[in-house]
């Protein structure tokens, strides 16, 4: 049994560490549980000659390959798209592309303005101050003066344009179509601590430079010097609740298999959209038997990941190829509903510098394009350097088929229940694919490219894990309320991906941490009322 | 079981075949993939994907009727077709180490042009260029969704 603490957090990554930090300045008893460890950077792949092997090892992106103890097994068998993350200090901020665009004003208005989904209790401006703080702490890199978005500053200059970037914004030109610089959460001068970027490429495995901003190295540093404790390898099994229904703390299991009992004043949930799913499903009892905060039945349902297709091409002048971030521009030309394409809602470009040398050679022969035999040489070399790559991140609507639940047979180490996936892409999104796919194909023919190929949908592309506990005004629709609280356990919060109502089209860690702020401001604000 | 190593019938069949793929070349003066030195790091990285690879070789094995190394060069170009054509994730996964361990190569990547290096610390160079290209964007009016 340890000391009670006022506030519990369960998960240390994108929106644990946000909060944590935020709620500092209350000068409560803070704890963070995470069920993996410190990550050392002197590991990260890129320090060694065998970078490229191992995102097929302990860096794969999914946690059924990369079968570290800290991960869980998740049976995703039954989806298209598979689940991939990472669980250490930072979550998958670890091992993320650092891609870092906002949610627009109208991602909060899905219903009102396109008559699908439903709007968020929340807006683009209530969140604003709090994209700003985010940015800040995370420190951002991009530039200002996008016509796509609402006005914002960056606090650092872009990530370079390079060869790439060069080729991209003088095809885009000749269609006409918008591109910018991406915002990026990579320094590109010296910030908080953080050495600036040096290019060394293969950025979503984790950043040997430090650049990159995973929670490890931004928030937290800060959050520990002001007294929060994060306790690693510690694996929650359930929340607990008492007599009056409240959260009482969380039961985990240490590195030792040794069961734990912490009890909480407040329980924040911060595990992203299928770990906040599984601990609550997980955590039923008499009071609650579909599992915790579960009285609307949405814990699990509408879980979104955004589609995400390639399309590549191979162009006669020289690229950055491995050389810099992946990061390179986006494109939100088709960002907004235009009903006239045959679908609503819209999709993100996502122009990326590519891969090293032996990742080149595996996908081009993956796909076809590389001979085996005498010709692989000639025909590798008039390709390296030269692949030109649009990725198209698709918005998700939320559908309650497409959800969260316990794996009848299937448990993680400790015997807890895995989650199960089952997943459908939507008739909205394949239309928008099939739209967004002639389009890359339009960009590559502009810019003359040749043997051009299509990855739909991206398999191991389940980065973004949304929606499984959405925000709302009414109880019966929604399981937290508009600040973050659940409708059924006062003193029981979330925080991450899961709260979304709606995916927007592009990548979701900006937002999440900002709503993370967000609802921990709304926490400090009504402190004295925090459970009425 | 996927840590176990490949019998000796398992490599030279396997070695055969990596050399299939990536022959060595005289223009470019570069081993092929059974290179001596080459073959030890794909045979060292196996690893965790044992029973892909020995499933992708007995999948091999089957369609050559015995030992590749054991038939003519005509009949191996067609059992390697057919592998590739039919062989599913097994042999994707032996493809796949057969090229991370090729293009890690001092030999190979120093005919590419390439330093064979880790990324860190180094890095590389990234010209900034010029943002003027932006110019055509920047005059556009913003377009972003207003929301009444």
């Amino acid at each position: 049994m340890h000391e009670k603490v006022d506030v519990l957090i369960i998960g240390s990554g994108a929106s644990g560490a946000a909060v944590a930090w935020s709620l500092t300045e209350t000068k409560m008893r803070i704890l963070c549980l995470e069920q993996g460890d410190w990550m050392k950077q002197s590991d990260y792949p890129s320090n060694g000659r065998d970078y490229e092997a191992r995102v097929f090892s302990d860096y794969a992106t999914s946690p059924n390959i990369r079968q570290r103890p800290s991960d869980y097994p998740i049976n995703d068998d039954n989806s298209p798209i598979k689940v991939v993350n990472f669980n250490a200090v930072g979550g998958s901020t670890v091992m993320y592309t650092a891609h870092y665009p906002r949610l627009h004003p109208s991602d909060f208005r899905v219903r009102s303005l396109d008559g699908v989904a439903d709007d968020w209790p929340i807006d683009y401006p209530t969140l604003e101050p709090f994209f700003a703080e985010n940015d800040r702490m995370t420190g951002v890199s991009g530039l200002a003066g996008d016509p796509a978005y609402p006005a914002h500053e960056p606090p650092m200059p872009p990530l370079p344009l390079g060869k790439t970037g060069f080729k991209i914004g003088t095809t885009m030109n000749q269609l006409g179509w918008h591109w910018w610089p991406s915002d990026s959460a990579i320094a590109t001068t010296e910030y908080d601590g953080r050495a600036p970027c040096i290019n060394l490429g293969h950025c979503t495995p984790a950043c040997a430079q430090g650049a990159k901003a995973s929670t490890d190295i931004t928030y937290w540093p800060h959050a520990i010097r002001a007294g929060v404790e994060l306790r690693t390898n510690c694996r929650v099994r359930e929340i607990t609740t008492g007599p009056g229904g409240m959260a009482t703390g969380a039961i985990y299991y240490d590195l030792d298999g040794a069961e734990h009992f912490q009890p909480a004043e407040v329980v924040i949930m911060a595990c992203n959209g299928v770990g906040t799913a599984r601990l609550l499903l997980n955590s039923s009892s008499a009071r609650f038997p579909k599992g915790l905060a579960n009285s609307s039945g949405l814990v699990g349902k509408n879980l979104m990941f955004h589609p995400w297709a390639h399309v590549t091409g191979y162009v006669d002048e020289p690229m950055d190829g491995h050389r810099g971030p992946p990061l390179c521009l986006w494109s939100q030309e088709f960002y907004e509903t235009d009903r006239s394409r045959g679908f609503v809602r819209g999709f993100n470009f996502q122009f990326n510098r590519t891969m090293g040398v032996g990742t080149e050679a595996m996908n081009a022969e993956a796909n076809g394009l590389l001979p085996w035999g005498e010709a692989h040489h000639d025909t590798f070399r008039a390709m390296i350097g030269h692949r030109m790559s649009v990725g198209i991140c698709t918005e998700d609507l939320p559908e309650e088929h497409n959800r969260v639940t316990l794996d009848p047979v299937l448990k993680d180490r400790h015997g807890i229940p895995a989650p199960r996936i089952d997943y459908t892409i939507g008739d909205n999104t394949n239309r928008m694919l099939d739209f967004a796919i002639e389009r890359g194909k339009e960009i590559l023919a502009a810019a003359n490219a040749r043997q051009v190929h299509t990855v739909r949908p991206v398999v191991y592309g389940g980065w973004h894990l949304l929606g499984t506990a959405r925000m709302g005004n009414d109880p019966e629709r929604s399981v937290v309320n508009s600040w973050g609280r659940s409708h059924d356990v006062k003193n029981l919060f979330i925080v991450d991906g899961s709260v979304f109502v709606t995916s927007g089209g592009v990548n979701p860690t900006c937002t999440i941490q900002a709503l993370a702020l967000y609802i921990a401001d709304s926490m400090k604000q009504r402190l004295a009322t925090l459970f009425d | 079981m996927s840590e176990q190593s490949l019998t000796d019938a398992e490599i030279a069949d396997l070695r055969c075949l990596a050399g299939m793929m990536i022959p060595a070349s005289r223009k470019y003066d570069v081993p092929g993939a059974d290179d001596p030195a080459i073959f030890a790091d794909i045979v060292n990285s196996i690893g965790r994907d044992g029973d892909n690879v020995r499933g992708a070789l007995a999948t091999l094995r089957t369609f050559s009727g015995g030992p590749l190394t054991a038939v003519d060069a005509a009949r191996r170009t067609e059992v390697a077709a057919k592998l590739r054509a039919e062989g599913g994730v097994p042999v994707s996964v032996l493809t796949r180490i057969v090229m991370l361990c090729y293009y890690r190569d001092e030999r190979v990547m120093l005919s590419l042009g390439l330093e064979p290096r880790a990324p860190f610390p180094k890095g590389h160079i990234v010209e900034q260029g010029d943002w003027s290209l932006l110019d055509p964007v920047r005059a556009r009016n913003p377009f972003w969704r207003q929301v009444p």
